[in-house]
This record gives structure tokens, sequence and C-alpha cells, in this order.
């Protein structure tokens, strides 16, 4: 119980440094809602929901993982959590093409083709490069944390009797995973 | 009562496959009530409400919630009214500007 009680408390810090941005995202859309209309529509709906099938299921790969390690199953979860680590990679490699192709474009912060566009799109897109960026910026230090915890699992210094370490690891992911359910309707489905 | 908590909860395989079972059918119909507009004028509050049932489902169950005591509900409760709040109080601002 004690050891879960500060990821949560991070946790707890981390909902209200995403709250602010979904709090910019809100009002800002409440006042332009024509241009985060137009804005919505040049994401990429496919690419949008591939991420979010994967994130949905490394967030049940990981769940498995920890279920493993307390059965005393060292290498079914050492092969969950490779296989969570792969499906965090294969979302940010979907989200580099993604945001490559909106660069390609020209639409990046501060370009001249944004400025031109209405004043709403252009915050629409400003929050989309810093809440994706952000969130993105979450799943890599998720990738790198759990390839540390495949390693020790590998050891067994993760084990039946010990992996508090992992399971604080699947709630940092599994918030991450909450962040994208929420991220993926607001900037791709919503018109 | 530190027993109980210490000793985990065995989520059992089927359950966990259900839940993710749960959150892809879930996915499914927030894109058909984006995208065949059913509700369009509630497309907003729907696509939220999905959202909200699908994060309801991680944290009961993958984040073990569920099973937790009393204290971190709590905590977990507070945590989301700050935002609510937060969040409310500054529409009222906007809406009476």
């Amino acid at each position: 119980m004690g050891k879960k009680m500060g990821m949560w408390f991070f946790l707890f810090t981390e909902i209200l440094f995403f709250g602010g941005m979904f709090l910019l995202y809100s009002i800002y859309r409440y006042k332009y809602s024509q241009d985060f209309h137009s804005g919505a529509a040049e994401e990429n709906i496919i690419l949008g929901t591939i991420n979010t099938v994967i994130l949905l299921t490394s967030s049940l790969t990981i769940a498995l993982s920890i279920a493993a390690v307390k059965k005393g199953k060292n290498i079914p979860s050492s092969l969950l959590q490779g296989a969570t680590i792969l499906m965090g990679v294969t979302f940010l490699v979907i989200k580099y093409f993604e945001w490559t192709a909106k660069i390609n474009i020209g639409i990046y912060p501060d370009s001249p083709v944004l400025l031109k566009l209405a004043k709403g799109e252009i915050l629409f897109f400003g929050l989309y490069y810093v809440m994706t960026g952000l969130h993105g910026l979450h799943v890599l230090v998720g990738v790198v944390v759990i390839s540390f915890m495949l390693h020790f699992t590998r050891r067994e210094t993760i084990n039946r009797d010990n992996y508090a370490r992992l399971e604080n690891t699947g709630l940092y992911w599994h918030f991450v995973d909450i962040v994208w359910i929420y991220l993926y309707p607001l900037f791709y489905l919503i018109t | 009562m530190e027993e109980k908590y210490a000793k985990d909860h065995a989520v059992a395989t089927s359950t966990y496959t259900a839940v993710w079972l749960a959150l892809l059918i879930l996915l499914a119909g927030t894109i058909a009530v984006a995208k065949l507009r059913l509700l369009a004028q509630f497309s907003v509050l729907g696509s939220l409400l999905i959202a909200s049932a699908k994060t309801g489902l991680v944290l009961a169950f993958f984040m073990h919630l569920k099973y937790e005591g009393r204290f971190l509900k709590a905590m977990l409760t507070v945590a989301v009214a700050a935002l609510t709040l937060l969040i409310g109080l500054t529409f009222v601002d906007v809406w009476l500007r």
C-alpha cells in the first residue's frame, strides 16, 4: 500500500499538469469552435485510431506482466514487458510520421503557413503539438523505465516477493494511456 | 487490515482480457458517435462520456483501484474534483464576461 501511495501522489500532480492544458483546450474550443472543427479535420483519424488500439493493448500487456510476476512466472512477464516496450516504440514511430506529414505541409509552430490560418486554428495546432508532444515524452519515459524493469525481471531482482517497482511502472503506463484516451477524441474525432 | 492490502488481489487473465475487449468496443463506439453523426449536437459530450467510461475501466481494473482502500479512492476523488472545479470555474468566468 505505502509503496504505491508515492506513485499515486505523483500521478495526482500529473493530472493537474495535463489538466492545465485540457483547460486551455476547452476554453479555446468554446471560443473558436469553427476553427477547431477545421483543424481537427486535418488530423489523420486512421493513424490516431491505430495508436489508440496500440496503447490500450500495451496497457493490457503491462497489467498481465505484473500478474505473471506475482505468480513467479518471470519469463512470460519479461516477454509481456518486451511487447509493451515494442508497442510504446511503435506508437512513437507513428507519431513521428504524423508530425512529419504536418511539418511537410508547413504546419508547425510559428510557420508562415500556420500564421496565415485563422486564430483558432493556430491555437488548435499549437495545442496539438504541445499536448501530443508532452504525451509522447511521457510515452518515451515509460519505454525507458519499462526497459529497466525488463532488465530487473530477467535478473530476478523483480520477483514474486518484490515487484513494487514493476507495479508502479504499470500505474504510470496506465496513466499515460488515460491521457491518450482523452487526447484521441479531442484532436481526432470531435469535429 | 494492512495484511489485506499487502496481500494483493490476483486479477484473473480473463478479467484483464475482458476489460481490454470492452475498451476496444468503447473505442468503436466513440468512432461511431463521431463519424455517423449520431446525436450530432451531443458529440462532444458523448465522446467525453465514452472517454470517461474507458478511463473508469482502466482505473478500476488495470490500475487496481477497485481493490484499493478507501483512502486512495478519496485522494483520487479530491484530485479529480480539483480539476473539475478549476475547469468549471474558468468556464463560469468565460460565460459571464
